[in-house]
């Protein structure tokens, strides 16, 4: 399959000279699940936001669908890729449908004056979360989980080729984390739509994650499917600490599985 | 054709505010010093036409004019605190409290003490002062702590204090008669404005208005967090300058003209919100058409209330608001 995401010779650097990224090359194929992993500090976020067009890469090339992301406009990248950031503010709370149905933006006039057919789409995008029965609640008073999944269906309102999600299952419960990775296999499988995801729990990247890439002070340690890239010395070097990798008994992937109090320095 | 569901509520609560405002502006106009009250509307009504009655020119050459000013004053003052409420992410930010007022006032006294005349002057010094004092505060506060309420309200306290000590400053230069004219007009004053001074000033708001209507949606995205925004196609950038500079530019030729009237931008768009929730589609122009009528309510009282003369309205608008500015920060900070 033709990716949806390619990325050339990458790289990124913060006003001050410090690098975040660095000569990343790699490609994305259309309608996978694609996690990125790494230790805090390796450049995850970063490299998302550059996909999202919000941060103009410093050097390099992203290709999205095929065009270079510099060509496109602001709203034409809306049209294409949705992104899920970690935080959301909520100083001013919105009802939970009409926080969904902002996903129809990038779609709207001059004025944003939302259409009938929108409230479908936006409707159709909760039943899919599975939140439509928290509409007339406001977006403070959810839970964690629920709230995650009502930002879920505000970028599959927004109709993307595209979802880049930073960390979305961080502070859920093991049950909600399942939900939300499941909801992402769901939305690949049955809209086709592309799947980027930043994660921190290796096991849950394993077992969903039809690739995976492994990144490490912003350079590009590892990247492919889950049994080649998660072999315990790969592990060890990046994270500097003792893990056993072996089978996960749901299948062929690995399991991680740290060792306690045991450093590599 | 069906209109969609948003643009429904947008008519309705248009409408209403325009009630409002209508009623409001009835008041205004039939009401003062001569006389308050049911019969005084009566009276009013029938002078309209009448123009050998001396209540027609009292309404038409005084108290018409007024409250066209004040509904204008009114509008500009709680469209700017809406406008910086969603910007700055921040319930309780205001033109005034970030002291872009009071940068304005020192910027217009300069104009009023080097003798320049006409409208022009003190609108583009009021402008540069008002600009000034925006561009520190969002300084001062700048990068990590921008998002923190309490550290944006201090710079702004504290920036409104030196600019009160600039304006006493000088003030105290001035020793002519002119020293009542300034002091009252830092108040509040909306008797000082003519039919000419009101239609420029109509002519460089109401195209601000529109803009902002325009960008209304963009405002809800921006609610959500600039990544957010950005990433549904808003060009937060532009949209947050722009924004920041038509609204600096709404109040400062608002403060030149009338001069300090404090908290209406916190006042009119809290109730509003309370009312009609946070959708800015909705409440840009219930603040515009809202908050006009809440000033012709306050100017009318600050009218009606003395037994002699009037007050400045600037009184009754820190009467109201303060107090409910106190609460809103005791309530955010539990």
């Amino acid at each position: 399959m033709k990716p949806a995401i390619s990325v050339e010779n990458l790289a990124y650097a913060y006003p001050d000279g410090t690098h975040v990224l660095r000569g990343l090359d790699f490609n994305i194929a259309g309608g996978s699940f694609f996690i990125i992993i790494g230790p805090n500090g390796s450049g995850k976020t970063t490299l998302v936001k550059i996909i999202a067009g919000l941060i103009r890469p410093g050097q390099g090339r992203v290709d999205i669908m095929g065009e270079p992301l510099r060509a496109y406009s602001r709203r034409a990248i809306a049209r294409r890729i949705a992104y899920v950031p970690q935080q959301t503010a909520m100083d001013f709370p919105f009802f939970v449908s009409d926080a969904v149905l902002f996903g129809r933006a990038p779609h709207l006039g001059a004025f944003g004056i939302e259409s009938g057919e929108d409230r479908e789409l936006a409707r159709q995008a909760m039943a899919f979360t599975e939140v439509d029965h928290l509409a007339g609640r406001r977006i403070d008073q959810l839970s964690g989980g629920e709230r995650q999944r009502v930002f879920i269906a505000r970028a599959i309102c927004q109709a993307p080729e595209i979802i880049l999600l930073d960390e979305p299952t961080a502070s859920l419960d093991i049950a909600h984390q399942l939900r939300v990775m499941d909801l992402m296999e769901k939305m690949k499988a049955e809209k086709g739509i592309t799947v980027v995801m930043v994660s921190h729990d290796i096991n849950l990247a394993a077992l969903y994650a039809d690739a995976l890439m492994l990144l490490q002070r912003g350079k590009l340690v590892a990247y492919g499917e889950p049994g080649d890239v998660l072999t315990y010395q790969t592990l060890e070097d990046t994270y500097g600490c003792r893990l056993l990798v072996d089978e996960s008994p749901l299948g062929p992937m690995p399991r991680v599985t740290p060792v306690p109090g045991r450093y590599i320095l | 054709m069906m209109l969609p569901a948003v643009v429904k509520r947008i008519f309705l609560v248009t409408g209403i505010m325009l009630v409002f405002l209508g009623g409001a502006m009835l008041l205004g106009v039939s009401m003062g010093s001569s006389g308050a009250g049911w019969v005084a509307i009566k009276e009013s009504v029938s002078a309209l036409n009448d123009p050998g009655s001396p209540l027609h020119s009292i309404i038409w050459k005084i108290r018409l004019p007024r409250v066209l000013l004040a509904a204008l004053v009114g509008a500009v003052l709680s469209l700017g605190g809406l406008v910086f409420q969603a910007l700055l992410r921040n319930p309780l930010a205001e033109p005034y409290i970030l002291g872009i007022s009071g940068g304005a006032a020192i910027g217009a006294i300069i104009g009023i003490m080097i003798g320049l005349t006409g409208l022009a002057g003190s609108w583009i010094l009021a402008f540069a002062g008002g600009m000034t004092t925006l561009f520190i505060v969002l300084g001062i506060v700048s990068g990590a702590t921008m998002m923190k309420k309490e550290s944006l309200l201090l710079s702004g306290v504290m920036v409104n204090a030196f600019c009160s000590a600039v304006i006493m400053f000088l003030i105290s230069l001035t020793m002519d008669a002119r020293l009542h004219n300034i002091m009252f007009w830092l108040m509040g004053d909306l008797s000082s404005a003519g039919p000419r001074e009101i239609t420029w000033l109509a002519i460089a708001v109401l195209p601000c208005f529109l803009i902002v209507f325009r960008v209304s949606h963009a405002m809800n995205l921006l609610l959500m967090g600039r990544d957010m925004a950005h990433s549904m196609g808003v060009n937060v950038r532009l949209t947050t300058v722009g924004l920041l500079i038509l609204t600096s530019f709404m109040v400062s030729t608002t403060v030149a003209q009338v001069g300090l009237i404090a908290f209406v931008g916190l006042v009119v768009p809290h109730l509003l919100r309370l009312l009609l929730g946070p959708d800015h589609r909705e409440l840009v122009p219930a603040c515009i058409f809202g908050g006009a009528g809440y000033m012709v309510l306050c100017d009318l009282l600050a009218r009606i209330l003395p037994r002699h003369g009037e007050m400045p309205v600037g009184v009754i608008t820190a009467m109201v608001g303060a107090p409910l500015f106190i609460y809103l920060l005791r309530r955010s900070s539990s």
